[in-house]
């Protein structure tokens, strides 16, 4: 059902509540949808969203572990009633499965990046430092760059981005975000919090090419 | 009334259900396609042939005795008439085309069934497989430029789908929110030999498609009540949801129960008789006054099977702004989408009504005594009207007055083209019954009139049907004239030949100083075409009786209003199909009229 915040609303008097009761604030969602494996569901699914006119940040698409299904995350940016039209129009299409909205729940987020550094002027080792503090993985070297693979929640990704501007990036790629729910018995960890510059959460890494 | 209607219900659906035997061994791909359209109960198809889809054609010649093909002469008439088929009997309507130029003529008919909520499978030819993304001759990537425009979309590419596929696209088309789906067929496949036995009622692979609603809540059903209890001022807004459910019945015993008017979209007039006191008739730009103004003062609004469409509510933010809204739709995406609903009931339209009426007490009745009496004033001070022309003329409001006085016996079956004539028939014919009313709507596609009528006509061979059309709409699918005699369709053309396209003239009259802007429908040179014409039809462009007969179909023409009502009993009487070309005059507006985006205190009557 709709998520609704109705306190102390008159609805008699509120004939259109979406833009009355609470002023239209921009959120950011986070969505997954289960979608059949087959030619033409991203098309589809991409074509609704731009002939509908949502906004959508970043789109995953990737196999699950079941053949016949992939899962496609996505990132959108607009109202609660924006949002609600998105989910719903998606859940329309055929052959989209299910729809999961991981606003408000407890969910990893991740986003993979690669990056390619200019270290033309001598500055291989403060990179190095610095993508060893944020756990990023050199795996490529270059006479004048280098590139490192670094993966985490969308702040660290950009908070390492900014920290490269100085050396000069010469080119970079993002997978977009992807996400799942965590575990219901689990406690909450607070990675998600990670801010600029606080290393992220995983293992370090276990070998630098 | 009640009993009648349920009647007529249970037929459509005894009808649907017995199966018809289809040969299981020794098929081509495209036999297959059309035994598994036999076993989905199709009678009828509309089949334009060409390269890709000859294979089809072939197929059907040789299950003739079990599914008529009706040859349309464009496919896109043969898209509307299976609209046409579908809105009046509520069975999936069939049209097959080629690949390339044919699929394409298939996208206005496509978007508008979407638009419309009207079940409709398309079939195209596709090239081979193996041709496929390399531009061959005649190939489109119709998926693809079918996907928005379609509730769903198949291309079979193995043999073994074939019945699954059929399956599913008649199941999804007729589910649910209704719609068409498209399925684009590969000749390669279309041509392929079956190996061994075939099952025409394999297990479906829908794991996305939900379409049954959750049982309706019984808590929900409660404060439904409630709010009608408390309301002094309800009004029920009723909408093409109420017609693709089949709950005529159950919404005349609960609007009669509850003492509630109602209003109906376009899309929605038949639900309710027309005839009936309690009848607001339409709502909307071209609606009632007395129906705008009882939205406008409601403080109940009871929205069943409706969207909010911006041709009923004009201004958002002004529309039915006092009234607490109840919200009825078996589409979860339209509930919230347009206007907050205080009572979201996402549902069957039926089960709902059938769990009102079941819940309904007499103690639960509103007391709306002064709700009616002043709806009863609005009635006798606005009602619909049109001046009398002073001369021997035929207005087309009047034309269609009389047509409804001297036809309303007959259960007639109405289709219309889009503009003028169009808003003019939803006011003055009054449908008291559902399915008789097709209207292309949500899309306004002009040329659906014809095609559309030959649709129902092949569905309902008994059936008087009627296409009431503009000069401007006929001339844009003409060419079924061709259809209707050759496939001896006794469809009627009813033609309000007023020379212009009348709506978008009445636009330029009104808001932008009378331009002439490419609304004439004759030679340049007449001066009409610049608006310095003296106003009456000095030429008439073309000669419709002429066209007519020249394709076997009888017609005849009349301009003076005393010789109406014998040219339209001319019209019914004669054998087979007729067209009767009306002269109008071209001056009148369709009104009342709430120009667009504007609210209810911006009606136009004058």
């Amino acid at each position: 059902m709709v998520r609704r915040r109705r306190g102390g609303v008159d609805l008699a008097n509120a004939p259109n509540l979406w833009e009355f009761a609470r002023p239209p604030s921009i959120m950011k969602h986070v969505l997954s949808a289960l979608v059949v494996n087959q030619p033409g569901v991203l098309a589809h699914i991409s074509g609704m969203l731009a002939s509908r006119a949502f906004n959508i940040d970043s789109l995953a698409v990737g196999a699950t572990e079941n053949p016949e299904f992939s899962r496609m995350t996505f990132v959108v940016h607009g109202t609660e009633k924006t949002l609600d039209q998105v989910r719903k129009q998606l859940e329309k299409i055929i052959t989209v499965v299910k729809v999961i909205d991981f606003s408000n729940q407890n969910f990893v987020e991740r986003d993979l990046m690669l990056i390619k550094v200019s270290t033309e002027a001598g500055t291989r080792s403060q990179v190095k430092e610095l993508a060893e503090i944020f756990r990023g993985r050199i795996v490529d070297v270059g006479t004048g760059h280098v590139m490192i693979e670094i993966s985490g929640p969308e702040r660290k990704i950009e908070a390492f981005i900014d920290m490269m501007r100085p050396f000069g990036i010469i080119e970079l790629v993002r997978t977009g975000r992807i996400a799942l729910l965590r575990s219901a018995e689990l406690p909450p960890q607070d990675e998600d919090e990670a801010g600029a510059g606080v290393p992220a959460d995983e293992p370090p890494p276990e070998a630098v090419v | 009334m009640a009993t009648d209607l349920k009647t007529s219900n249970t037929k459509v659906k005894t009808a649907a259900a017995a199966k018809p035997s289809v040969p299981t061994r020794d098929l081509n791909g495209a036999e297959v396609l059309v035994a598994a359209l036999i076993n989905q109960g199709v009678d009828n198809v509309f089949a334009y042939p060409g390269g890709a889809s000859m294979p089809i054609h072939q197929a059907l010649t040789k299950f003739k005795t079990q599914v008529r093909t009706i040859l349309p002469r464009h496919e896109q008439g043969g898209g509307f008439a299976a609209e046409g088929y579908a809105r009046a009997t509520g069975k999936v309507g069939v049209c097959i085309a080629t690949s390339g130029p044919g699929a394409t003529n298939f996208v206005t008919c496509l978007a508008d069934a979407k638009l419309d909520s009207i079940p409709m499978v398309a079939i195209t030819g596709q090239v081979a497989r193996h041709f496929i993304g390399s531009d061959a001759f005649q190939e489109t990537p119709i998926v693809e430029v079918c996907r928005a425009i379609t509730k769903h979309h198949f291309m079979i590419t193995n043999f073994e789908d074939i019945p699954r596929i059929v399956k599913e696209a008649f199941h999804i088309a007729s589910s649910g929110r209704p719609g068409p789906v498209l399925i684009d067929f590969p000749k390669d496949v279309q041509l392929e030999k079956s190996k061994g036995e075939i099952n025409y009622d394999p297990e479906m692979d829908l794991p996305g498609y939900h379409p049954e609603c959750k049982a309706v809540s019984t808590s929900l059903v409660r404060k439904t009540i409630a709010a009608i209890r408390e309301s002094k001022k309800p009004i029920l807004y009723v909408g093409g949801g109420a017609i693709s459910s089949e709950c005529s019945a159950e919404l005349y015993t609960f609007a009669k129960a509850a003492g509630i008017p109602v209003a109906m979209t376009l899309m929605g007039l038949g639900a309710f008789p027309g005839s009936d006191d309690q009848s607001l008739h339409m709502l909307g730009m071209h609606g009632t006054v007395y129906a705008n103004y009882a939205i406008n003062d409601a403080d109940l609004l009871l929205a069943f099977g409706v969207r909010f469409d911006d041709r009923v509510t004009g201004k958002l933010a002004e529309f039915a702004q006092h009234g607490k809204v109840v919200h009825v739709d078996n589409d979860a995406s339209e509930i919230h989408k347009n206007r907050f609903a205080d009572i979201a009931i996402h549902g069957d339209l039926k089960e709902v009504l059938q769990a009102l009426n079941a819940a309904w007490t007499e103690a639960d009745k509103p007391d709306t005594k002064a709700w009616h009496k002043q709806i009863a004033e609005w009635k006798a001070k606005f009602p619909l009207r049109y001046n009398d022309p002073g001369r021997d003329l035929i207005l087309g409001q009047h034309a269609i007055d009389e047509l409804y006085r001297l036809t309303k016996t007959q259960d007639v079956y109405m289709a219309v083209g889009v503009g003028q004539h169009q808003m003019w028939a939803a006011q003055f014919y009054k449908f008291d019954k559902p399915r008789r009313w097709m209207s292309s709507s949500g899309l306004g596609s002009m040329g659906f009139g014809l095609p559309c009528a030959m649709g129902v006509q092949a569905a309902l061979p008994e059936k008087l049907v009627i296409d009431i059309d503009g000069d401007g709409s006929f001339l844009m699918n003409v060419q079924e004239l061709a259809t209707i005699h050759c496939e001896k369709l006794p469809v009627k053309i009813f033609l309000l030949n007023n020379q212009h396209l009348g709506m978008v003239m009445q636009w330029e009259d009104r808001f932008m100083k009378g331009n002439r802007a490419h609304t004439y429908l004759g030679p340049i040179d007449n001066p009409e075409a610049e608006g310095k014409g003296t106003g009456d039809h000095t030429e008439l462009y073309p000669n419709f009786v002429q066209m007519a007969k020249s394709f076997g179909v009888n017609a005849r023409s009349v301009a003076k209003k005393s010789e109406l009502e014998s040219a339209i009993k001319e019209m019914i009487e004669t054998p087979g199909p007729f067209l009767l070309d009306v002269i109008c005059p071209y001056q009148e507006h369709v009104l009342p009229m709430i120009p667009g985006g504007k609210g209810v205190r911006d009606i136009i009557t004058e």
